[in-house]
């Protein structure tokens, strides 16, 4: 509304301006000659792929990397950003989104460690912006026992504190419940009300419309577009954004329920980790054909449930896990990928594929039984390089080739060779976990169609994710999986993202307004 | 066993819980800060030697002492520049430092074995050094009293100054810290620096106060017991003074039991007994239920990249 109207005479000068910002990492150009300018009271979406620059931009506003080239104005005065201190005391804050908080430390003594100055009475200036904000929190928690809405929340609180006049939200609710975003939107507002400037990084365009004010899109590293995000329709936005060649996301298809392929009861498992979370008595059925989504907020025990699926932990009760019909449940993953339960772990590198390895090397670890890649105890090279290859075509793999190592694959080229890889073996039963987190759309498209492929030949699919609109999509049913207990399984037809968002929130949420 | 006797004990006790204490505390700083140096026995032993060959020239126990405390800072800084900005792996490099201190003060102490210092002069603390019997307790050299001030300075800083929380977060989870706008490797250098310095002076205690000469090898083992005490310790000073006065005891009585002959065991075993109770305590305190509670910094060990 403001920028589009025609430039009143005395104009204040924007908040903060970039003008020609570029930055190339050898010869790699993230960011390329980027205009943009935030007003002061204005919600300014910062729209665009993985991949984009947009991260790299960000990171220079905050000052943790400097441009090559260009320059920025704070409020129409020329400035430099050294260091994130000077982006702070300029009044610029900065919610990360991969949090920059400390474990094992209090909420409060987070907080101060995001200040320059902490100042006496922090926790009492702590309670006092939470209840301004209606952002609850508690200074003396430790970090490790919250939610991540909660975690995200003292990381707002941190740059509220120093009364930002520039707040940078880099995807701040990719990790949010429905209830737990409109909650952050209603903030914002707040904030930009008070005559704050925000920059709000996302890809997701519902959110961009319902929100902000004005758009900057980028695209390689570009300013590709520029609009108003309520008076222009999505897909427009996600042309922009994308570039040629959108691929249309999966339609919805039902597919004829065969036999039980996975039958899971009675399943517990302790936490993973000091501060992982337990699994109690875990129950569901899946059919050939099926695809059961799982939801919940991150750290309900996705982790656990994926090692108790795959087998990775295994539990002394042989038939807390049957697949097609054999307890399983003490066996380890190895033996589970014989009898064809394939499994994609969230964590591409390191959990899915070691990184330094080869293409062939890490097709070898997980397919070799199923794809007789072993022959009296000696790797059979050609026939690994073959099975490789034949991933890489079919999948649409970029990569330098079979011998290229995995750490050299994008986020998205990665999972699609992982996905692949287990495609591969025939699975009577796949479980994937977070399946296009980090990716692209058109990846993540392509992952999509393989997983209802995969359903259409009549293999049985446990989808473990984050993405609500993704499982809304793929799944025949849904589970919610909150603080180490799964809901019962409900049809995803008639089935709405508020709704979801409640059982994700736990019963607490769910009778509150 | 008369009073007398235990208060020698005791005596004893503190003076061989000293040098382990100083390199314990400098240890635990430096893996607060998230890096893991086991090269404490070769700093120990570079500023044991270069302490006493200062002594041993000048005379002079002040500049000995700050030798020392600089030789091992010195030592420290070579494996800071490896660590952290060639990024070389610390445990290999953590050994090798041990290993080349080994080597160093050797070289440099062939021409000081077997020649006398005094030690260095008792400071009585007033008034408790007047009681009878236990009044001995008060009347100690002063690295004696500086180890336990060290520990109380250090419970301090790393709890209630901003510095010391800022050393926290920087072992808790370096990419946080760094993304805040932290300088993670300058404190990881300064950390390393204030370990070696530390372990130098323990050093400095063994052949200036503990046993006032010079011998190849003299503090036996004593780098790694210290590091065996920071875990004891779960990265907490007044646990690391704990455990530093519990080892020094073993080590005491295991010498009062060889020497007064009352029990009928080898004295090869008796000497075990502080390397086996820092096994039995490593083993007791990293599995179960102990665990949960003694975690170490979250960093411990792994280089940062500043991340691009």
């Amino acid at each position: 509304m403001r920028a589009m109207s025609p430039i009143p005479s005395i104009k204040p000068a924007p908040r903060l301006e970039a003008r020609g910002i570029t930055k190339r990492f050898g010869a790699l150009a993230a960011n390329e000659a980027i205009d943009f300018a935030v007003e002061p009271g204005e919600i300014h979406a910062l729209l665009g792929e993985n991949g984009a620059g947009k991260s790299t931009l960000v990171k220079i506003l905050y000052g943790l990397l400097q441009a090559d080239e260009g320059e920025m104005l704070w409020n129409g005065r020329e400035t430099r950003i050294a260091s994130p201190r000077a982006a702070r005391a300029l009044g610029i804050g900065m919610v990360f989104q991969h949090f920059s908080l400390f474990e094992a430390m209090s909420v409060l003594e987070n907080v101060a460690l995001g200040l320059d100055r902490p100042g006496p009475g922090l926790a009492e200036r702590v309670r006092d912006v939470s209840r301004t904000y209606s952002l609850p929190l508690d200074p003396d928690r430790m970090v490790s026992t919250l939610s991540i809405g909660e975690r995200q929340r003292i990381e707002i609180v941190r740059c509220l504190l120093q009364s930002p006049r520039l707040l940078i939200l880099d995807e701040p609710t990719s990790v949010l419940t429905p209830q737990e975003a409109d909650a952050l939107f209603g903030t914002l507002r707040l904030l930009a009300a008070d005559g704050c400037a925000i920059l709000y990084i996302s890809h997701k365009l519902d959110e961009i419309r319902a929100l902000c004010d004005r758009a900057t899109i980028l695209r390689g590293g570009k300013v590709v577009g520029r609009c108003v995000p309520a008076e222009t329709p999505v897909r427009q936005m996600a042309q922009m954004m994308i570039g040629s060649g959108l691929r249309d996301a999966v339609a919805k298809t039902t597919r004829p329920a065969g036999a039980v392929r996975l039958k899971v009861q009675g399943l517990d498992l302790p936490p993973a980790t000091l501060h992982g979370t337990a699994l109690r008595d875990i129950g569901f059925e899946l059919r050939a054909g099926e695809i059961l989504g799982i939801a919940g907020v991150a750290g309900n025990g996705q982790g656990e449930l994926q090692q108790a699926l795959s087998g990775e932990r295994p539990v002394r009760q042989a038939d807390a896990v049957m697949i097609d019909a054999v307890p399983a449940g003490d066996r380890d993953a190895a033996w589970r990928r014989r009898r064809g339960l394939c499994c994609v772990p969230e964590e591409r590198n390191g959990h899915a594929a070691v990184p330094e390895f080869s293409l062939i090397d890490n097709a070898f670890l997980t397919a070799h039984d199923r794809a007789d890649l072993v022959s009296r105890g000696l790797v059979r090279r050609d026939r690994a390089r073959a099975l490789t290859r034949r991933i890489i075509a079919d999948c649409d793999v970029r990569a330098a080739g079979p011998d290229a190592a995995a750490a050299t694959l994008s986020g998205g080229n990665l999972q699609k060779f992982i996905l692949g890889r287990e495609l591969a073996q025939d699975p009577a039963v796949l479980v994937v976990a977070q399946p296009t987190w980090g990716v692209d759309t058109n990846a993540a498209a392509a992952i999509h169609q393989a997983l209802v492929g995969l359903a259409e030949a009549g293999g049985a699919v446990v989808v473990i994710s984050q993405d609500l609109d993704e499982l809304l999509m793929l799944s025949d049913r849904i589970a919610v999986l909150q603080g180490g207990t799964l809901s019962a399984t409900l049809p995803t037809d008639g089935l709405s993202s508020e709704h979801l968002g409640l059982l994700m929130g736990g019963a607490g949420a769910a009778a509150a307004p | 066993m008369s009073a007398e006797m235990l208060v020698s004990l005791l005596l004893t006790t503190m003076t061989a819980a000293t040098p382990l204490l100083l390199a314990a505390l400098g240890e635990l700083v430096v893996e607060r800060a998230g890096v893991l140096n086991l090269g404490v026995e070769g700093m120990m032993l570079t500023g044991a030697v270069s302490g006493f060959a200062i002594m041993s020239l000048t005379g002079n126990p002040a500049l000995a002492i700050l030798t020392a405390v600089a030789a091992g800072a010195l030592l420290a800084a070579i494996f800071g520049f490896l660590v952290l900005s060639l990024m070389s792996n610390q445990v290999a490099t953590g050994l090798a430092l041990t290993i080349f201190g080994t080597g160093l003060s050797a070289l440099i102490g062939t021409g000081f074995t077997g020649r006398p210092v005094p030690g260095l002069a008792k400071l009585p603390v007033p008034v408790l050094s007047a009681i009878p019997l236990v009044g001995r307790l008060f009347d100690q050299d002063a690295l004696v009293y500086l180890a336990i001030v060290a520990v109380a300075a250090i419970a301090w800083f790393l709890k209630s100054t901003r510095g010391g929380l800022v050393l926290r977060a920087v072992g808790e989870a370096d990419l946080s810290a760094h993304s805040i706008g932290y300088p993670v490797l300058r404190i990881r250098f300064l950390a390393i620096l204030f370990g070696g310095a530390m372990a130098g002076l323990g050093g400095a205690y063994l052949s200036l106060a503990y046993t006032p000469m010079w011998v190849e090898n003299m503090t036996a083992g004593r780098g790694w017991i210290a590091l065996a005490i920071v875990v004891f310790a779960a990265w907490r000073p007044w646990r690391a003074a704990g455990g530093a006065y519990l080892f020094g005891g073993i080590t005491v009585l295991q010498l009062y039991l060889q020497g007064s002959g009352l029990l009928p065991i080898p004295p090869q075993l008796l000497s075990m007994l502080p390397y086996l109770g820092t096994i039995l305590v490593l083993t007791l305190i990293s599995s179960g239920p102990f665990r949960a509670r003694f975690s170490p910094p979250a960093c411990l060990g792994k280089p940062f990249r500043p991340p691009t």
